[in-house]
């Protein structure tokens, strides 16, 4: 009973929130709606019985992309933009069509998936059976993302430091050299 | 979902009493919420004192009284603080964005008050009479089997509360505190949570009532910080207090610079949010870097002196939690008292190239050691 109500009002926050996303102008308000929706997010997963994933859930994408973004927001100072004409005349129809498959997938989910495991009786969502998973069956994924997060790091250093050092000289040369 | 959340209660073996029904689904959240609720306000009147506390030792550093008017040397100040927050004027800036303005106080307390469910302070106490249809009460509202990555995930939130606070204001100094203030938190997060993978490894395990029995050998004194990590705590300790925006890192409420930083343009009880939300931050990474590095509850000859589960091992171990916590709580003033403010530029070199190699050369020998069987 309280696990239907809680996920009741779980997944009704996420639904929510990504409705705000959508709707609201002002960026800033999207990133904080983008935000709940991953907090109720990672309610679901723990009541799915997968703790590790909700941490994780919340650390990586609430904690650490969705700052970065607020962050940028903050920095830029995006004003609020005013309502401007669809440009894509095809984006009604295709948008309609992307609906039409998750509705159908959505469908598709109840209609197939009919064993009601019970949740709280699985292992999959624990620390020591995530860690199992990843340094055995999924080694090669996991050495393979490892390597392209690094590649990752690699590039943003590269454009930093070229974009660094040029406004730093920029800056340290003399008013009058830089006018002339 | 009581299997998910693994509440204490429901781990414990529950057998049927026939006095009363433990079993009771209302029965339990009712008893969880009652204890979340005497934890947040016994952390909340320990936070209250916390202050009183530091304008006295930051009086007595600088050579001053400090307030000592308020009840018997100043006891009551605290109160008397509340009161005033309470009834001055709450004024919001016209230009502000009203709804994230209101959001970022609720944000920052909030954050601050949830990681306190997961902590153990104190040893499974064993009873005399049966309640949840066993003999034993373990110390601890909630158990998590990710109870170090709750804590993580909930402060790294936390960030959004001192940022939207900055921007929602819409005044430079606010939006400069806000800024320096994120950057910060990101920066130092990473090194704190690289120096808590060597206890974890060490442990095997990311739940804190794990970490700290594993911490109950040689005679209660085989706290990390003797065995293998003090590198690991020196990080974390450094670390966490750059991410509590304390002295010598305080850049994103430097008062010479930036009035007030982030909280410029708040004022009456929302402004006292933010107050708490600092100082509640700091008692949670103090009862973090006790629970990881100092034993937790394990103090010297607990066991010997007492025999585990007895009244007396339980107080002394309590007792013990909390004196390692406030000598964190100590050390935090008397830095304040004695240290100078970084410059942002040695901040951020500090931050990311001293810290985090040192962390994650602490990994590697944990990871060494671990592998050669050591630990």
């Amino acid at each position: 009973m309280f696990t239907t109500l809680i996920f009741i009002i779980l997944a009704g926050a996420a639904i929510g929130c990504a409705v705000s996303l959508v709707a609201q102008k002002n960026p800033l308000y999207c990133a904080i709606s983008l935000i709940g929706v991953f907090l109720s997010f990672s309610g679901l997963y723990v009541l799915l019985a997968a703790p590790f994933i909700a941490a994780v859930q919340v650390i990586v994408y609430a904690g650490a992309i969705m700052v970065l973004v607020v962050f940028v927001i903050m920095l830029l100072n995006v004003e609020e933009e005013a309502r401007r004409p669809l440009r894509l005349r095809y984006l009604i129809p295709v948008a309609i069509l992307a609906a039409a498959a998750l509705a159908g997938e959505a469908g598709m989910i109840v209609y197939f998936v009919r064993s009601s495991r019970d949740a709280a009786a699985s292992t999959v969502g624990l620390t020591a059976r995530i860690g199992e998973g990843l340094f055995t069956k999924y080694l090669l994924p996991f050495e393979i993302t490892s390597v392209l997060i690094l590649m990752a790091i690699i590039g943003a250093l590269t454009l930093a430091r070229r974009t660094g050092t040029l406004s730093v000289t920029d800056a340290q040369r003399p008013r009058a050299d830089r006018e002339r | 979902m009581r299997d998910a959340l693994t509440f204490q209660i429901s781990d414990l073996e529950i057998s049927k009493s026939k006095a009363m029904d433990w079993n009771n689904p209302l029965l339990q959240t009712g008893l969880t919420v009652v204890a979340i609720l005497v934890a947040f306000n016994v952390v909340l009147i320990i936070v209250a004192y916390t202050v009183l506390a530091e304008r006295r030792v930051l009086a007595f550093i600088q050579g001053r009284l400090g307030p000592n008017r308020v009840g018997y040397g100043g006891l009551l100040q605290p109160f008397a603080d509340l009161l005033k927050f309470i009834l001055k004027e709450d004024i919001v800036p016209d230009k502000s964005t009203r709804f994230v303005y209101f959001l970022a106080p609720v944000i920052a307390i909030t954050c601050a008050l949830m990681p306190m469910v997961v902590y153990p302070f104190g040893p499974t106490l064993n009873l005399p009479f049966e309640i949840f249809g066993t003999k034993t009460l373990p110390l601890y509202i909630t158990r998590l089997d990710v109870g170090l990555l709750y804590i993580l995930g909930v402060t790294s939130v936390g960030v959004y509360g001192i940022a939207l606070a900055g921007w929602a204001s819409n005044s430079k100094y606010s939006l400069m505190g806000g800024l320096r203030s994120s950057a910060q938190m990101i920066s130092y997060e990473l090194a704190l949570g690289l120096a808590l993978v060597g206890v974890v490894l060490q442990a095997g395990s990311l739940d804190l009532v794990t970490i700290v029995e594993k911490q109950s050998g040689w005679y209660g004194m085989g706290w990390n910080i003797f065995w293998l990590q003090p590198i690991g705590f020196i990080v974390y300790l450094i670390s966490a207090i750059a991410e509590t925006n304390r002295v010598p890192f305080d850049l994103p409420e430097a008062e010479t610079e930036l009035v007030a930083g982030f909280h410029t343009e708040y004022s009456a009880l929302k402004f006292a949010l933010f107050f708490m939300a600092e100082y509640v931050n700091m008692f949670t990474v103090s009862m973090l870097a006790t629970t990881l590095f100092l034993g937790g509850w394990n103090m010297p000859f607990a066991a010997e002196l007492f025999g585990r589960g007895t009244i007396g091992f339980t107080i002394y171990s309590v007792l013990g939690f909390f004196i390692k916590v406030l000598f964190f709580l100590f050390l935090y003033i008397w830095l304040r008292g004695t240290l100078p403010r970084f410059r942002f530029d040695q901040l951020m070199n500090f931050g990311w190239k001293f810290l985090m190699p040192v962390a994650i050369l602490n990994i590697i020998l944990s990871a060494t050691l671990a592998a050669l069987g050591w630990i």
